[in-house]
């Protein structure tokens, strides 16, 4: 079954940033994501892999080339949970809806409603102090889908948990992926976590970051955990870790739009 | 060779934690009554101890109004009546200008800690001003003050405004400055205005710095009501003009009352905003102040 060609969400065409100080953080970024695909981002550290997120988001403006973003409802996972301490896990939840002044009750609603899909409903009443690690940053990710994006920019969401923690967000991750329908850019510096939730890996090099090598994903959502384990799974990611060592470069994909793929499912 | 079974294993651990934990986590009321009041009670029975030694062994006869014996001090001091009413007129006034000048002190000191943290350039403006409320000699100026604003209570309450200060607009500032860089993203990318972010996250994350810096701003009040008061040495008597006429007439059982009541009082103050903080912050700032003593 083929791939049905989506409209790119995202598109860079040879984007460069420079900040003020002279440090050029991404050299000529070519990349394009489709809606409702799911790209993860691998790259070694100060590659610019979170400068690229901040320049999607708008946070930052690129200083060279160009920059198509095709929705304005963008939902933005930081490495930190980016919890307000002093609010409860509903209030932090529901603070997006504030901010964007929706009314209370349909705040309420949604909160509510993000809460029970990140599993979290018995702690609405907590403080952000009273949970684990995993949980704060599951609160963070109900916060944002709160606001029901279309683009969701991850920023190593869980590079500062355990595996095992880890592992489990990804699963629910994959889950929330598959019932609400957005479009991912997730940066991380894990190859394993890139290959087991995205649909393409891209590989960005060392800085001034560029995309050296893009891999589609052939294994089908939803994926089991076991798939960690897979011979084919292991195969691909030692690719994509040899092209981030630099050993092995496949030039990045001329997109939009991705290529078709034979085999991957679609959502 | 085999490691030895003796040594604790993680088994062992989990047995001994929990259990000790809860002996060590609920002891009964009164063991906590007991831990919470015992050591300052002990230390005030040591200072009493040492305050008698001193009064009786220390010094002679003649020589015993320097540091009058506690018991002395209770009898004059404070079951006179006159004396008394005294003490407690002059703690009143003393108290009602470092409540005032404490007040004022709150609302200059957190409105220009606001207007520095909205921009560099209202910051790099104010906060040398703000020190120099520190480094001012603050006594050579209270007879001016007396010339400009007289010797009542405005420019009592002046002197603790300036006391008083420093200290709220440095942690107030701190604090709304403490912000994580991510936290203010998220507001800038969900179009939050000025206002809101201050409102929402700058000012309730500032909240445990500022109840920091009113706790040591409390106790500057309490002694800037009372050096004001001592260097005016005129118009109605507060606790420092009172310190100063027992001094004068060699009263020294009241003067080391009224000494005493004045730290009371920066006690309780400070105490209270320890509650208050605990209160108002408690439930989500670890290190909000401790109510106990």
């Amino acid at each position: 079954m083929l791939r049905e060609m989506r409209n790119p969400v995202l598109t860079f065409d040879g984007m460069s940033k420079r900040f003020a100080d002279g440090t050029v953080a991404l050299a000529g970024v070519d990349l394009s994501v489709a809606s409702g695909e799911f790209v993860g981002v691998v790259g070694p550290s100060g590659c610019g892999k979170s400068t690229l997120l901040r320049i999607v988001s708008g946070l930052t403006a690129a200083s060279e080339g160009k920059v198509m973003v095709d929705t304005d409802k963008i939902g933005y996972v930081f490495q930190d949970p980016t919890l307000l301490p002093w609010r409860t896990v509903q209030a932090n939840v529901e603070l997006l809806a504030e901010l964007g002044d929706l009314p209370k009750q349909e705040r309420r609603r949604r909160a509510n409603e993000a809460i029970e899909l990140v599993g979290l409903s018995d702690f609405a009443r907590h403080h952000p102090r009273a949970l684990s690690g995993g949980m704060r940053m599951r609160v963070s990710l109900a916060r944002s889908l709160t606001l029901q994006p279309e683009l969701f920019l991850f920023d190593e969401p869980f590079g500062a948990l355990d595996e095992i923690t880890r592992e489990r967000l990804n699963d629910e991750l994959l889950q929330l992926f598959l019932t609400q329908q957005f479009t991912a850019l997730f940066v991380t510096h894990s190859v394993t976590e890139a290959v087991f939730v995205s649909k393409r890996v891209v590989v960005m090099s060392g800085r001034p970051g560029r995309v050296v090598g893009d891999f589609p994903v052939p294994f089908e959502y939803p994926r089991a955990p076991r798939l960690r384990f897979d011979e084919e799974f292991a195969h691909l990611a030692g690719e994509v870790s040899a092209c981030l060592r630099g050993e092995r470069r496949r030039p990045s994909q001329p997109s939009p739009p991705p290529r078709p793929v034979e085999g991957i499912a679609h959502r | 060779m085999s490691v030895g079974t003796d040594i604790p294993g993680p088994h062992d651990a989990t047995v001994a934690g929990p259990t000790q934990a809860a002996v060590r986590l609920r002891p009964s009321r009164h063991e906590r009554w007991l831990s919470l009041w015992g050591p300052p009670f002990l230390v005030l029975l040591a200072v009493t101890g040492v305050w008698y030694g001193v009064s009786y062994l220390l010094l002679d006869v003649d020589r015993r109004f320097l540091l009058p014996p506690p018991h002395d001090v209770l009898q004059v001091a404070f079951l006179d009546r006159y004396n008394l009413a005294d003490l407690l007129d002059g703690l009143w006034l003393s108290t009602r200008v470092a409540f005032l000048g404490f007040a004022v002190a709150i609302v200059i000191g957190v409105a220009l800690a606001i207007a520095m943290s909205q921009a560099r350039w209202i910051e790099r403006s104010l906060y040398p001003y703000a020190v120099m409320t520190q480094t001012i000699p603050i006594l050579a100026m209270v007879p001016l003050f007396g010339l400009w604003f007289g010797y009542g209570f405005p420019s009592r309450t002046l002197v603790v405004v300036i006391f008083a200060i420093f200290p709220i607009i440095a942690s107030t500032l701190f604090g709304l400055q403490s912000v994580q860089r991510e936290h203010h993203d998220l507001f800038t990318l969900h179009g939050a205005n000025r206002f809101t972010r201050l409102w929402k996250l700058q000012f309730p994350a500032a909240l445990p710095a500022v109840f920091t810096g009113l706790r040591i701003a409390a106790g500057l009040a309490v002694i800037g009501a009372i050096v004001g008061d001592t260097f005016f040495r005129q118009g109605e008597a507060g606790i420092g003009i009172l310190i100063d006429r027992y001094q004068s007439r060699l009263q020294s059982e009241q003067m080391v009352a009224a000494i005493l009541l004045s730290s009371l009082l920066g006690i309780v103050v400070f105490w209270f905003f320890g509650f208050l903080a605990k209160r108002v912050v408690g439930s989500w700032h670890e290190s909000a102040g401790d109510a106990g003593p």
